[in-house]
């Protein structure tokens, strides 16, 4: 369940530096966030599905990642085109679309699928150990990186412990139902699981210390800068900025 | 409970990085680098456990748990929610860059909210205080992320109220649940391992 499922692939999005990728998946989410021209939006999202292409990752898979995150948007579908105010486009029953309403819609639609598919295509074809190195050098602040890779190394081995207590209840016919057995049963795990992280915590620390770990994560990897990351970067800069002038001229 | 990229407004976007930023500076004054492997297992722990899906009637809901990081972690669940949604948002999309900051604010600061005000009671001897402090605790945290969610959404639109209005609504049911679960794990964690919730990562060191 728990997969880096695009981590994986030797496109050339894949070899680029780590760093060069945070800062374009930074830079492109801000501008398509504060974003609300589709003369620019529309360039955005083209810019996002060619960097996809660009990673030669598998749309079925992208497209199945999408579905899953447009949960909220299709909701906000189900309501703004009715509740903005504006000229009506179309009735359903005694409800009024209004033009505002169903653009508006659709430009959260367009600027939230652009933004997720630069995350994809940038941040998920990196290891998300890579990715904390690269912040690191990036200067971000210490303890957050700590956290970070710690937090990441642990998902892994508490998921486990958490498929062990699962099967346990399995084992002995649990079966979930909308009753108070079913909510005290999981509270219990819940609390199990707590409980055994905070002694694997404590273990995890004492024998960190005994290997003299001073609080320092020294990191071994380096990053080098190579011609693509160049060309890329600058390539990726030009088009933001682009898009920045396509919004800007646009309200003036 | 997260809300999507694109769908707020810039003001809004930056308040809530810069509540964000405040937060999550304070628990990482309060956050020891000797800490950092304790903190780091318990914000796992509260991935792993958003992970589990909950029936209710025909559908299901999945667990947010904020409440309980707030009690645990005291402050510092700033800057554990931060790092859990990062790598939500990295592993599944959940989420993202430029929501990261009002996300952790609407997650982290009821859990804050619910250490200063049940933090104590939950500890009390008498089992109906604290039993009612947890049952509290789980059920006010959702409900104070609800209506910070349905804030952030009115502030970036007006069109957006009726939305916002639904989403607090269609939480009740997840605010009962969280309470119950609340009120349970905390009796249990009373019975296995009091020290748990002796507050010890809200202190700082």
């Amino acid at each position: 369940m728990i997969e880096e499922q695009f981590s994986t692939g030797n496109s050339f999005v894949h070899s680029l530096d780590p760093r060069v990728k945070i800062i374009v998946a930074i830079l492109f989410s801000v501008v398509a966030a504060v974003s609300s021209n589709f003369l620019a939006l529309l360039p955005a999202l083209a810019l996002s599905l060619f960097l996809i292409i660009l990673g030669k990752l598998s749309i079925r898979k992208v497209l199945y990642r999408l579905l899953l995150v447009n949960g909220l948007i299709l909701f906000l579908w189900l309501f703004l085109p009715f509740t903005y105010k504006g000229e009506a486009l179309f009735n359903i029953g005694p409800l009024v679309g209004t033009t505002e309403g169903v653009l508006y819609a659709s430009q959260i639609t367009v600027k939230c699928n652009a933004i997720l598919l630069v995350m994809i295509a940038l941040l998920s074809t990196t290891s998300v150990f890579t990715l904390g190195h690269a912040m690191s050098q990036l200067c971000f602040p210490d303890k957050i990186i700590h956290l970070f890779l710690f937090t990441y190394r642990y998902i892994h081995v508490i998921f486990q412990e958490y498929h062990r207590l699962i099967n346990a209840m399995k084992i002995r016919c649990f079966i979930p139902r909308t009753n108070l057995h079913t909510y005290r049963s999981y509270a219990y795990l819940v609390g199990m699981l707590l409980v055994k992280s905070y002694d694997r915590a404590e273990r995890i620390h004492k024998a960190m210390l005994c290997r003299g770990f001073n609080g320092r994560y020294y990191t071994l990897s380096r990053f080098y800068v190579k011609k693509g990351d160049v060309l890329y970067l600058s390539v990726m800069l030009a088009a933001i900025l682009g898009l920045v002038i396509l919004q800007w001229t646009a309200i003036a | 409970m997260h809300i999507s990229e694109g769908v707020l407004s810039a003001p809004v976007l930056v308040t809530g990085a810069a509540l964000a930023a405040a937060g999550i500076s304070i628990g990482l004054k309060k956050m020891g680098y000797e800490k950092i492997p304790q903190v780091a297992v318990l914000s796992s722990a509260f991935f792993v456990a958003s992970l589990i899906h909950v029936p209710i009637g025909p559908s299901s809901v999945h667990l947010v748990l904020n409440g309980i990081n707030g009690l645990l972690l005291g402050w510092l669940c700033f800057p554990s929610i931060l790092v859990a949604l990062a790598l939500q948002a990295i592993l599944f999309q959940f989420g993202g860059i430029t929501v990261l900051g009002i996300n952790t604010v609407n997650m982290a600061l009821p859990g804050v909210i619910c250490y200063y005000l049940f933090g104590k009671l939950v500890n009390r001897e008498k089992r109906t205080i604290s039993s009612i402090a947890a049952f509290a605790c789980g059920f006010l945290s959702v409900c104070f992320s609800g209506i910070l969610v349905a804030i952030s959404l009115v502030f970036t639109e007006q069109s957006f109220m009726s939305v916002a209005k639904l989403i607090v609504v269609a939480h009740l049911p997840v605010m009962i649940i969280e309470g119950i679960i609340t009120l349970f794990c905390v009796a249990f964690l009373k019975r296995v391992k009091p020290e748990v919730l002796g507050g010890i990562y809200g202190k700082g060191s």
